[in-house]
C-alpha cells in the first residue's frame, strides 16, 4: 500500500445474515488520494451496503477495509464512528438536512462531531462561521440564504447545503450517494461540477456512486459495482 | 456532550406544540402531586399549631378526635356539655395550675362564638408557646363585650367599637338571633394563623346572658328580658362545652388524666392533645396516603404520554436519526439526544409545576384560609416536595431511557440509510 492510497478493499465478503448470501464479494479496491472515481451500480446492487460499509456502520464478515492507512474493521465501533466524524463527508440521495437547523447550523453539524474538522474549517476560514459561509458562498448559495431554514429551500439547494456539509474542514474522502437523482438534468451537470470542483479545491476524494451512467463525465475513473464484486449481479436484491 | 444537549434542545423546540402538550400535562400532575402533598403538610402544621402548653383537655365523654375537633379546632358541634359543677372541680384541682373553660354553640356570620373567661386571654398558648396577643384594644370587662379573632375582624370590617349581634346555633344560615343582646367590639387579637382568629369571644356571663329568656333552642314566647336587666340574674354558666388544663408540674399529667377520667362525679374525658393528634392523623392518614397515591398515578399518566410522544416521533425522525449518524454521532450518541429529550421534557414540567403551585397558593391561598381555616402560605418549596420533585425526574428519566434505548436500536440497524 502507498501514502496514496486513500481506500483500499481486500478480500471483502459481506452478508446481511449468517448462513445468507454474499451481498458483497469484493476482492480488492484501491482508490488513490485526489481521484475521483464514479460508481457505477443499479439500484439494489449492494451501493448502499458498500457505504455502510466504508462508513463503519456495517462490518464485513471476511476481509479487510483500509482508510487513509487505517484499518476500519479493525477498530471498536465507538473509534469508527469517530473515524467517519473525522475523515468522511457523505451526501445523500435526498432529505440530507436536518429540518429544525438553519443552513449554516447543517453545514456546521460535521464540526460538531468532529474536533479535527472543526479544527481545520477554523484554521480555513478564521471562524467556523466563516468557513460556512465561504463554502455555501462556492457553491452558489448566497448570503440571504444562510440563515434560514433549510425547509423553505428547493431541492438543489438543499443538495449543495448538503455538499458544503461534506466538505467543511476539508475530510479526506467525500462519498456521495446519488446526490442528483432528484434534479433536473440541467441541474444534474452543474451540482457534479460545483460538487467535484469544491472536492478538489479541499483536496478530498471523491467517491461518486449513481445508477445514471450519463453522468459520468468529468471523472477519473469509472467503475461499474458489478465489475468490483463479482458476487453483485444485476437486480440482486441487497 | 453540551452540542448534543443543544441538538437535542433545538429538535424538542422543533416539535413544540406535541411536545407542549405533554409538557403541560406533566406539569398539571406535578401541580396536583406538590398540591396535595402541600396542603397535608399545612393541614398538619396549623392543627398541631393549634394548641401548645395545654396538658390535657377535657370534655364530655365522647372519642378523643371529637373532641379536640370542636373543643380546639372549633370544629362540628360538641354532642354534650359538662356541668358547671365538674369545671369548678378540675379548676380547683390541686395539681391544676390554670384552667380555660370554653363555652361553643353559638356563631356570628358562620365563625364560631365562644364563651369563655379571662384566663383564655392569659394562659392559652399557640405555636411555639406564643401568648394571645391584641393588635386593637383589650380584652372583654363589661358584660356585653366581644373579642375578635385577626380573620372575623378582617373580613367582616370591624373595629373596636363595632356592635355586633350573635346567631343562635352554628352555620351561616340563622333560624334566631340575639337581636335584643348586640355585642360591642373592645379588642381585636393579632392573627396566630390557629382557629383563634376565627373565633368571637365573650365572657361566659355573656354566655348565659343572651340565652336567659331562651330554652331549647328559641326564645320564650312572651318572656323578653332586656339586656340592662340581665344583670340582675345569676349568670353563673349551668354548663360549659369543655376545658383546657394546664398543670404544675408535666409529670403528673397521667394521674390527672386518670382521675378525670374515673372518679369524675359525671363521665368526663380528658386527653393530652399529642395523643388525640396522633389520633385523628392516623384516622386522616389514610385519606391522605389514597390522594398523594392517586396524584403519583397521575403523574405517571403524563409521563407515559410523554414517553407515547417521543417514541411516536421516532418514527418520523429516522432520517434525522441516519443523517446524524453520517456525520459521526455514535449510537450512545443518539441514544443520550433521545433520553435528554423525555428528561428535557419532565424537568421542564417539575418546575412549571412548581411554579404553578406558588402561583395557586399565592391567589388561592386566602380562599382556602377564608373557607376552610386553612393557612397554605405561599412559601419556598419544602425537602419533603424537593424529595417528591427529584422522584419525578428521577422517574421521568427511567421512562425516557425508553425512546433512548428505541432509538439506539434504530440507528444500529439503520446505518446510514434509513429504511422507512
Amino acid at each position: 500500500m502507498t501514502s496514496e492510497t486513500v481506500i483500499e478493499i481486500e478480500n471483502l465478503r459481506f452478508r446481511w445474515s449468517r448462513g445468507g448470501e454474499f451481498c458483497l464479494e469484493i476482492p480488492a479496491f484501491e482508490v488513490r488520494a485526489g481521484e475521483r472515481i464514479f460508481l457505477y451500480g443499479p439500484s439494489g446492487s449492494g451501493k448502499s451496503t458498500l457505504l455502510g460499509l466504508l462508513g463503519g456502520v456495517l462490518v464485513p464478515e471476511l476481509g479487510r477495509i483500509r482508510l487513509l492507512g487505517s484499518e476500519l474493521t479493525r477498530l471498536k465501533p465507538s473509534a469508527r464512528d469517530r473515524f467517519r466524524a473525522d475523515h468522511v463527508g457523505f451526501v445523500f440521495q435526498q432529505f440530507n438536512l436536518i429540518p429544525y437547523l438553519s443552513v449554516v447550523d447543517n453545514v456546521l453539524l460535521s464540526c460538531r462531531f468532529s474536533a479535527r474538522r472543526r479544527a481545520r474549517a477554523m484554521a480555513a476560514g478564521g471562524s467556523l462561521h466563516d468557513e460556512a459561509a465561504r463554502l455555501l458562498a462556492h457553491l452558489d448559495l448566497e448570503e440571504a440564504l444562510h440563515r434560514q431554514g433549510v425547509t423553505r429551500l428547493s431541492v438543489g439547494q438543499q443538495q449543495r447545503v448538503a455538499a458544503a456539509r461534506a466538505l467543511i474542514g476539508r475530510p479526506e474522502i467525500v462519498i456521495a450517494d446519488e446526490p442528483t437523482s432528484a434534479l433536473d438534468a440541467e441541474r444534474q451537470a452543474a451540482f457534479l461540477a460545483l460538487l467535484a470542483g469544491e472536492c478538489r479545491a479541499a483536496g478530498s476524494t471523491l467517491l461518486f456512486v449513481s445508477h445514471d451512467r450519463r453522468l459520468a463525465v468529468g471523472f477519473d475513473r469509472e467503475l461499474s459495482l458489478a465489475s468490483i464484486s463479482p458476487a453483485c449481479g444485476e437486480g440482486r436484491a441487497a | 456532550m453540551s452540542p448534543l444537549l443543544l441538538l437535542a434542545a433545538r429538535s424538542a423546540w422543533n416539535r413544540r406544540l406535541t411536545l407542549g402538550m405533554t409538557l403541560i400535562a406533566v406539569a398539571l400532575s406535578v401541580t396536583l402531586l406538590l398540591g396535595v402533598e402541600r396542603v397535608r403538610h399545612e393541614a398538619r402544621n396549623s392543627f398541631a399549631q393549634s394548641v401548645a402548653g395545654t396538658d390535657l383537655v377535657v370534655g364530655a365523654r365522647t372519642s378523643p378526635v371529637q373532641l379536640m375537633l370542636y373543643a380546639v379546632f372549633r370544629l362540628g358541634e360538641a354532642t354534650h356539655n359538662i356541668r358547671w359543677q365538674s369545671y369548678r372541680a378540675i379548676a380547683e384541682n390541686p395539681a391544676v395550675a390554670w384552667s380555660i373553660p370554653l363555652s361553643l354553640g353559638d356563631s356570628h356570620h358562620g365563625f364560631p362564638v365562644i364563651g369563655t373567661s379571662s384566663a383564655y386571654f392569659e394562659h392559652f398558648r399557640y405555636g411555639d408557646a406564643q401568648a394571645l396577643a391584641f393588635s386593637a384594644g383589650k380584652p372583654f370587662a363589661e358584660i356585653f363585650d366581644a373579642v375578635l379573632g385577626a380573620e372575623v375582624a378582617a373580613r367582616l370590617g370591624y373595629r373596636p367599637g363595632n356592635r355586633i349581634v350573635l346567631s343562635h346555633g352554628m352555620g351561616d344560615v340563622s333560624l334566631a338571633e340575639h337581636t335584643d343582646k348586640p355585642f360591642t367590639v373592645v379588642g381585636i387579637l393579632a392573627p396566630t394563623g390557629t382557629p383563634v382568629d376565627r373565633s368571637v369571644h365573650i365572657s361566659l356571663e355573656a354566655m348565659q346572658a343572651i340565652h336567659l329568656d331562651w330554652q331549647g333552642g328559641a326564645p320564650l314566647p312572651g318572656l323578653s328580658i332586656p339586656a340592662e336587666y340581665v344583670r340582675k340574674f345569676d349568670l353563673t354558666p349551668q354548663e360549659i362545652t369543655a376545658v383546657l388544663v394546664g398543670l404544675k408540674s408535666r409529670a403528673a399529667v397521667f394521674k390527672v388524666q386518670r382521675d378525670l377520667n374515673t372518679r369524675s362525679a359525671e363521665p368526663l374525658l380528658a386527653v393530652l392533645p399529642g395523643v388525640a393528634l396522633d389520633q385523628l392523623w392516623q384516622v386522616v392518614g389514610i385519606a391522605e396516603r389514597t390522594l398523594l397515591a392517586v396524584s403519583a398515578m397521575v403523574v405517571a399518566v403524563g409521563l407515559a404520554g410523554l414517553v407515547a410522544v417521543v417514541l411516536a416521533g421516532l418514527g418520523e425522525r429516522r432520517r434525522e436519526l441516519a443523517i446524524l449518524r453520517s456525520v459521526g454521532a455514535r449510537p450512545s450518541e443518539i441514544f443520550v439526544l433521545l433520553t435528554a429529550e423525555g428528561l428535557f421534557v419532565t424537568v421542564l414540567g417539575a418546575l412549571l409545576g412548581a411554579a404553578l403551585l406558588a402561583l395557586l397558593t399565592a391567589l388561592l391561598g386566602p380562599l382556602a384560609q377564608a373557607h376552610y381555616g386553612l393557612a397554605i402560605r405561599a412559601r419556598w418549596i419544602s425537602s419533603d416536595e424537593l424529595a417528591l420533585l427529584g422522584a419525578v425526574v428521577a422517574v421521568g428519566l427511567v421512562a425516557s431511557l425508553l425512546p433512548g434505548y428505541r432509538a439506539y436500536r434504530i440507528s444500529l440497524a439503520d446505518g446510514l440509510t434509513p429504511r422507512l
